[in-house]
């Protein structure tokens, strides 16, 4: 794995981002808990050139660059200016939870830059009747339960940082809430910031993945996406909560290797 | 000194099992099982009357403050209850504390300087200008705001407040987050350059430094009491002093519980169960909403994250006494209750505006008028000459109210008391 740091937003972002394997670009946007290097993509490498770029504020030692975006239209040129500093054309977007949202505005903003795009679990979208929990009000001991359907998983234990070093545990905590506090920047105080005026502009074969017990963004939200992508499927994973790729990293990398060969 | 009655304006009557049966009093409770229209505005007048009677009976100011969706304390108006207030009060020499409408929820957040100028030419210039940040609860769960924005927004009105009321000509603010092409207040305030301002905080050294830096009063709106705001205030002592600053006692004001009886014992018999029911239903929240992810910056959370602060202890877990005896509530006979303000408040916190909750929680409304002429005859005259000593100015008060509290203010013409 290869790693580098692009500075982009005239200089004042700086954006970590993680690259392994070989084949078709494919670029993934990670949710709200920051960036992990993990077997899903691992997975995705072994097809692909997988670019993982960390979201503005959680790459370390760059916590304030955040505050030089001030909403989504800036977030999205960014990433439309790193995907150029990569040398990124018509790549494969996949984004999980928020970086699905933001993979999906990407390719709604520049139709041509999305080959494909395959949205984990994306939020963008409101209902009524199937509200998006805001994971800030969770207690976070609790938290974990509703992202992951098994809360005692390795891949849980992972992202939370449970363990016996009570200094990795601190460093962890710090991380999680301040990817939290960056990423909610561009969902709060709900999801909904125009995603339904600009998604007909998303031109790429779309797939929507969601895990079946997802207990932060309801699977229903999918039909928000494939009513209003033509051609747009949902592939709903058995097993898993928020974080299908994590929970059923296998079946997940598979199902979006199937669909970006296609 | 400056002694003030504060009021939160709670629900006084939340049932037995409340914090067994709802998960918050803030942001959450439902109305509709919780409260009846006409019975709360027996309570806002209830609170209305308990500050116009601190004011009667020679407090040097009234305190109301901001909160939203918020069983504990529900004027989501100050202003509103400071306008009755500032009528009620013409006449004499009770400054009208407002603690205070809150900036980031204001938009445009020249609607406060406004309201507060309409307060001051009511008032005959005698209101202090709260300014405060607003909590995660009121800004960022009720309000919307989002949390990585909520100083930054708060710094920016704050600078447009203090110019909106000063600037000689109209101009334009070109913000980050207002724009406004033609700024031009009306009304202004009568107290010039403009009227007295506090800001509270909570310990953040960001707020220190920000309280130094604009001349302002800081001040620290506890329910835990002088001993457990030792350490915190020092800490703004300290900033005080590295900036070369004067450590006037009145550039720190406190909110400190009283209740006050014939004697400790009498206290306990009278306020025990309203203490409670403050500590067990009016302080029931989830932790998480105090620190929605974002709202504190980095530094402050890596802070926060090293110090490994002992969790706060859990007040459900305490009773009366143990309030008393850790001096979250100062309660007792009046020599009691003066002697420990004295010594815990004004000497051990070095604090020269000082706030006192005198109706706290479930307390009736005639216990709580009792509770304030107690204070006001009992306690209160022997603590408003400290600090005279040290010949300090209150540059935190209404000028024309800094000195002694004996002769009447002249009313704007026309003002009559109501």
């Amino acid at each position: 794995m290869s790693e580098r740091t692009l500075a982009v937003w005239d200089g004042k972002v700086r954006v970590r981002v993680q690259s392994k394997g070989s084949g078709p670009a494919l670029v993934f946007f990670h949710g709200p808990w920051g960036l992990t290097w993990d077997p899903f993509l691992d997975e995705l490498a072994q097809s692909f050139t997988v670019h993982a770029p960390e979201h503005p504020g959680t790459t370390p030692g760059a916590p304030d660059d955040i505050y030089h975006l001030d909403g989504l239209w800036d977030l999205v040129l960014c990433y439309d200016e790193l995907l150029q500093g990569l040398g990124v054309t018509d790549a494969t977007l996949v984004g999980h939870s928020v970086g699905g949202m933001v993979a999906c505005e990407l390719a709604a903003s520049y139709p041509t830059r999305a080959g494909k795009l395959a949205l984990i679990a994306p939020l963008g979208f409101w209902r009524d009747a199937d509200r998006v929990v805001n994971w800030a009000m969770l207690d976070p001991a609790r938290l974990p339960e509703y992202v992951f359907r098994d809360p005692k998983s390795e891949a849980a234990r992972r992202m939370f940082g449970v363990g016996d070093d009570p200094e990795a545990a601190q460093a962890a905590k710090v991380r999680l809430a301040w990817a939290m506090g960056t990423t909610s920047k561009f969902i709060w105080p709900l999801p909904d910031k125009g995603l339904k005026k600009r998604i007909h502009r998303v031109k790429a074969p779309t797939l929507l993945v969601w895990g079946k017990e997802d207990r932060l963004v309801p699977p229903v939200y999918a039909d928000e996406f494939t009513r209003r992508i033509s051609g747009a499927r949902v592939q709903t994973v058995d097993g898993a909560g928020h974080v299908p790729h994590l929970e059923r990293p296998d079946v997940v990398a598979r199902m979006i290797r199937e669909f970006a060969s296609a | 000194m400056k002694i003030s009655a504060f009021h939160l304006m709670p629900h006084r009557e939340l049932p037995d099992d409340f914090e067994k049966r709802y998960e918050s009093v803030w942001v959450t409770p439902p109305w509709w099982e919780l409260a009846d229209a006409t019975r709360v505005g027996q309570y806002y007048n209830w609170t209305l009357d308990e500050l116009l009677f601190a004011a009667r009976a020679g407090f040097d100011g009234v305190c109301t403050n901001e909160h939203h969706q918020n069983a504990y304390g529900f004027m989501p108006s100050p202003n509103i209850m400071g306008a009755v207030l500032a009528k009620a009060t013409n006449g004499s020499n009770v400054a009208i504390v407002q603690m205070g409408a809150t900036l980031p929820t204001s938009n445009p957040p020249i609607r406060v300087a406004e309201e507060y100028a309409m307060l001051d030419c009511i008032s005959g210039g005698r209101l202090v200008a709260g300014l405060p940040l607003g909590s995660p609860m009121d800004v960022n769960l009720a309000y919307g705001i989002t949390p990585m924005e909520h100083r930054e927004r708060y710094r920016e009105a704050f600078a447009l407040t203090l110019k909106a009321w000063q600037a000689r000509e109209l101009f334009a603010w070109n913000g980050r987050y207002y724009q406004l092409a033609n700024v031009n207040l009306w009304p202004r305030p009568i107290q010039q350059p403009h009227p007295p301002v506090w800001v509270p905080g909570s310990g953040s050294i960001s707020t220190f430094d920000f309280a130094v830096d604009n001349e302002v009063c800081y001040c620290f709106l506890s329910y835990s009491g002088a001993k457990a705001a030792k350490t915190m205030m020092q800490g703004y002592w300290d900033v005080v002093a590295k900036k070369g600053r004067e450590t006037n006692p009145y550039r720190a004001g406190f909110l400190q519980l009283v209740a006050v009886a014939e004697s400790d014992a009498a206290a306990e018999a009278k306020y025990a169960r309203h203490v409670e029911y403050f500590y067990h239903k009016c302080l029931h929240w989830p932790i998480q909403y105090l620190s929605p992810p974002g709202n504190q910056d980095y530094r402050s959370l890596v802070a926060a994250a090293k110090s490994n602060i002992r969790r706060a202890e859990d007040p459900k877990s305490l009773r009366y006494r143990d309030f008393v005896e850790k001096g979250y509530v100062i309660a007792g006979s009046a020599a009691t209750v003066r002697d420990r303000i004295k010594e815990e408040v004004v000497k051990g916190l070095r604090v020269g505006n000082l706030m006192v909750l005198l109706q706290i929680g479930s307390m009736p409304h005639e216990l709580t008028l009792e509770n304030m002429d107690r204070f006001a005859r009992d306690v209160l005259p022997s603590l408003r000459g400290e600090w005279d000593d040290e010949g300090w100015v209150n540059h935190w008060w209404p000028e024309r109210l800094r000195g002694s509290a004996k002769a009447p203010a002249p009313a704007p013409v026309g003002a009559g008391r109501s």
